[in-house]
């Protein structure tokens, strides 16, 4: 059995959209809804799901950016939601997150290696004689070389920056790094240099990550084990291999459906899912997937499923498998 | 940089001849004819013709403004109507005085406008913000000349506490240096002549404060809100970073070029002379004279302080470009970097 480095249970996070007159919440978007998985020592854990499923949500609550409305966080056998925010500050050094957008995630007015030297200082890693000499370390881990140091963001290509990115997340020497969707804004021939990257990062540093994606291919790359979410919940954590091998939820088999085939001659059965995601505003009643499954039970629509391990280590949340 | 910098000076020059052909033909169109008021309401006809003459006001316009701009050219701007004194004489004499006050005015108005607009935005919709976006309103909207009075009445009416005109007391003014009484009486190592015009000037900075005040504190608020919404605020709060170098280093640093664009209009206003101020002070700067001298018809002097206010203004807008570049990186004005 592997370590568990990071473990969340019933983790929720709700926004308050409307509130009547005295401040009582009418409706409430749940973002992310009793959420509960596990990540080993070491692993690369992804989680996929369509677009405002909640999952960067997720990953926000889990580097501290959000504060979660419901459910516990343990970090190394610590628990973090209940820490105050000068104790929860102190653990932000473990848990570092690769942001989407590299052209917008970078300060404009510092140069590449001010922005990584900075957590370095703040959190007083360092002495301050040998932070230039880290900088300089942590460029070239990324692929950047030293002459580039005093540039700006603006004088770099997107694949570029997000190697400063990652630079920057690895400055201060995470644990646990929460990728979002670090590839979906560059070209497709620079999203295999940075997951290469990712990888490589991952062996050398002894990196454990969370990577999240919208699409299962990428997420096949680099992942041991991919959760899928839906609406805020959790449908599906299985082995990657067993994953895509034997999808059980039908939101998964709908999602490896779409993923395309560069084989011409080969057709495919794709799976066409009804309408649309439903608001996360008013989620269907009972499965959150109910209104778009095609191998819909009649109580489906009743109670929501749990998630449950139906073979090692395969869990699934749905009703096909009670 | 250097380039760009030469550059902008000399297209300062078809500005300042557009402006000065505009005020010569403005002067001359709209306001009255200058010679019954040199040389009152019942001098004869011929006193007149002999006066115009003299001064060169019966010739064909084309003229006057060629006589006019060949004597700028060589820095003579003519001698004013009334005084007899060159007009550059004139005018510096008096700048110094609206110098000083522009300059404490825009260093009270930024530090307290960027103050008021930061906490706004950082704290939006509390009682800070409704607070400093009221006392902003109030700021923009209520007439100079009428807060001016008010601080006086109250001030130096009620309490006695400051003067309410002038810029120092004559017994102590320090020998001029440079004109600015606050750096000659330091220079004098006068103490007592620099608390005295320091006195002076609270009022009217303050008052003169006050708009600009408003007007930053408004631009600061929308900039900070803008700035802080920004990706890479996200990506400091993720690197651990206090909320209070958040806001310093990574937001306030990235709104600042709308503030300081803000900042070197209001500036460039300032330098042209408060006129509301400076009467209601009775500030002896140029924007009190230059009325006077307008409401004279004194035709050289206007001419000459409309020329200097716009070239200062363009010097001023010119500075702030120059600050752009050091503010962010990605303003270049050469063209090598491409």
């Amino acid at each position: 059995m592997n370590e568990v480095l990071m473990k969340v249970q019933d983790l929720s996070k709700h926004f308050t959209i409307e509130t009547d007159w005295f401040g009582k919440p009418v409706s409430v978007l749940k973002a992310v809804d009793e959420v509960s998985f596990t990540i080993d020592k070491g692993e690369a854990f992804g989680l996929v799901g369509e677009s405002g499923c909640g999952k960067t949500t997720l990953g926000k609550i889990l580097v501290n950016l959000y504060s979660p409305s419901n459910g516990k966080i343990i970090f190394e056998g610590k628990e973090l939601t209940g820490l105050n925010e000068k104790q929860r500050r102190s653990y932000c050094k473990d848990i570092q997150m690769i942001f989407q957008d590299p052209f917008a995630s970078l300060n404009p007015r510092m140069t590449i290696g001010d922005i990584i030297a900075e957590p370095i200082i703040i959190n007083h890693l360092l002495p301050t004689s040998e932070v230039e000499e880290r900088v300089i370390y942590l460029l070239n881990c990324v692929g950047l070389a030293r002459h580039q140091r005093n540039r700006y963001p603006h004088e770099f290509s997107g694949g570029q920056r997000q190697r400063v990115g990652i630079a920057r997340a690895l400055a201060v020497e995470p644990k646990l790094i929460v990728c979002d969707e670090p590839v979906s804004a560059l070209d497709v021939s620079i999203q295999a240099q940075v997951l290469n990257l990712l990888d490589d990062l991952k062996a050398e540093f002894g990196l454990t990550y969370l990577f999240i994606a919208h699409g299962l291919n990428v997420v096949k790359h680099i992942s041991d084990r991919v959760g899928v979410m839906y609406l805020g919940k959790l449908m599906e954590i299985a082995p990657k291999r067993e994953l895509y091998a034997n999808p059980l939820h039908p939101y998964t088999q709908a999602l490896l459906s779409a993923i395309p085939i560069i084989n011409p001659e080969k057709k495919k059965e794709r799976i066409i899912l009804k309408g649309d995601v439903p608001s996360p505003i008013n989620p269907p009643a009972g499965c959150r997937f109910c209104s778009r499954c095609f191998k819909e039970l009649d109580h489906c629509k009743l109670n929501s499923p749990v998630l449950k391990e139906i073979s090692p280590d395969h869990w699934v949340a749905c009703h096909l498998f009670d | 940089m250097l380039k760009y910098i030469f550059k902008r000076i000399l297209m300062l020059i078809p500005v300042l001849i557009g402006v000065s052909i505009i005020v010569f033909l403005i002067m001359r169109v709209f306001s009255p004819d200058p010679a019954p008021i040199v040389l009152g309401q019942h001098a004869t006809q011929t006193a007149v013709e002999v006066w115009r003459q003299a001064n060169g006001l019966n010739d064909p316009i084309f003229l006057q403004y060629y006589h006019f701009i060949t004597g700028a050219l060589t820095g003579d701007l003519g001698t004013s109507f009334y005084t007899k004194m060159p007009v550059l004489k004139e005018i510096f004499s008096r700048f110094p005085a609206t110098i000083e006050l522009a300059v404490v005015a825009i260093m009270l108005a930024s530090i307290f406008g960027i103050l008021i607009g930061v906490v706004s935005a950082v704290k939006k919709n509390s009682i800070f913000d409704n607070a400093g976006m009221l006392l902003a309103l109030v700021g923009v909207s209520m007439p100079i000349f009428w807060l001016g009075i008010l601080l006086i009445i109250f001030f130096s009416g009620t309490l006695h506490w400051l003067p309410s005109s002038g810029r120092i007391n004559p017994m102590l003014q320090p020998g001029s240096v440079t004109g600015f009484y606050l750096i000659d009486s330091l220079i004098a190592g006068n103490m007592d002549a620099f608390g005295d015009a320091l006195r002076h000037l609270v009022l009217p900075a303050s008052a003169l404060a006050m708009y600009s005040m408003a007007i930053i504190a408004r631009m600061t608020r929308s900039s900070m809100l803008e700035t802080l919404q920004q990706d890479y605020i996200r990506t400091a709060r993720a690197k651990g970073v206090s909320e209070g170098r958040v806001i310093r280093k990574h937001a306030l640093r990235n709104g600042l070029i709308p503030i300081v664009t803000v900042i070197g209009l209001q500036l460039g206003s300032l330098l042209g002379g408060a006129v509301l101020t400076e009467t209601v002070f009775s500030w002896p700067g140029i924007g009190s004279y230059t009325v006077a001298c307008i409401l004279k018809s004194d035709f050289p002097v206007v001419q000459g302080v409309v020329l200097l206010i716009a070239f200062v203004f363009v010097l001023v807008n010119l500075l702030v470009d120059v600050i752009y570049a050091f503010l962010d990186p990605r303003i270049k004005y050469s063209k090598k970097e491409g």
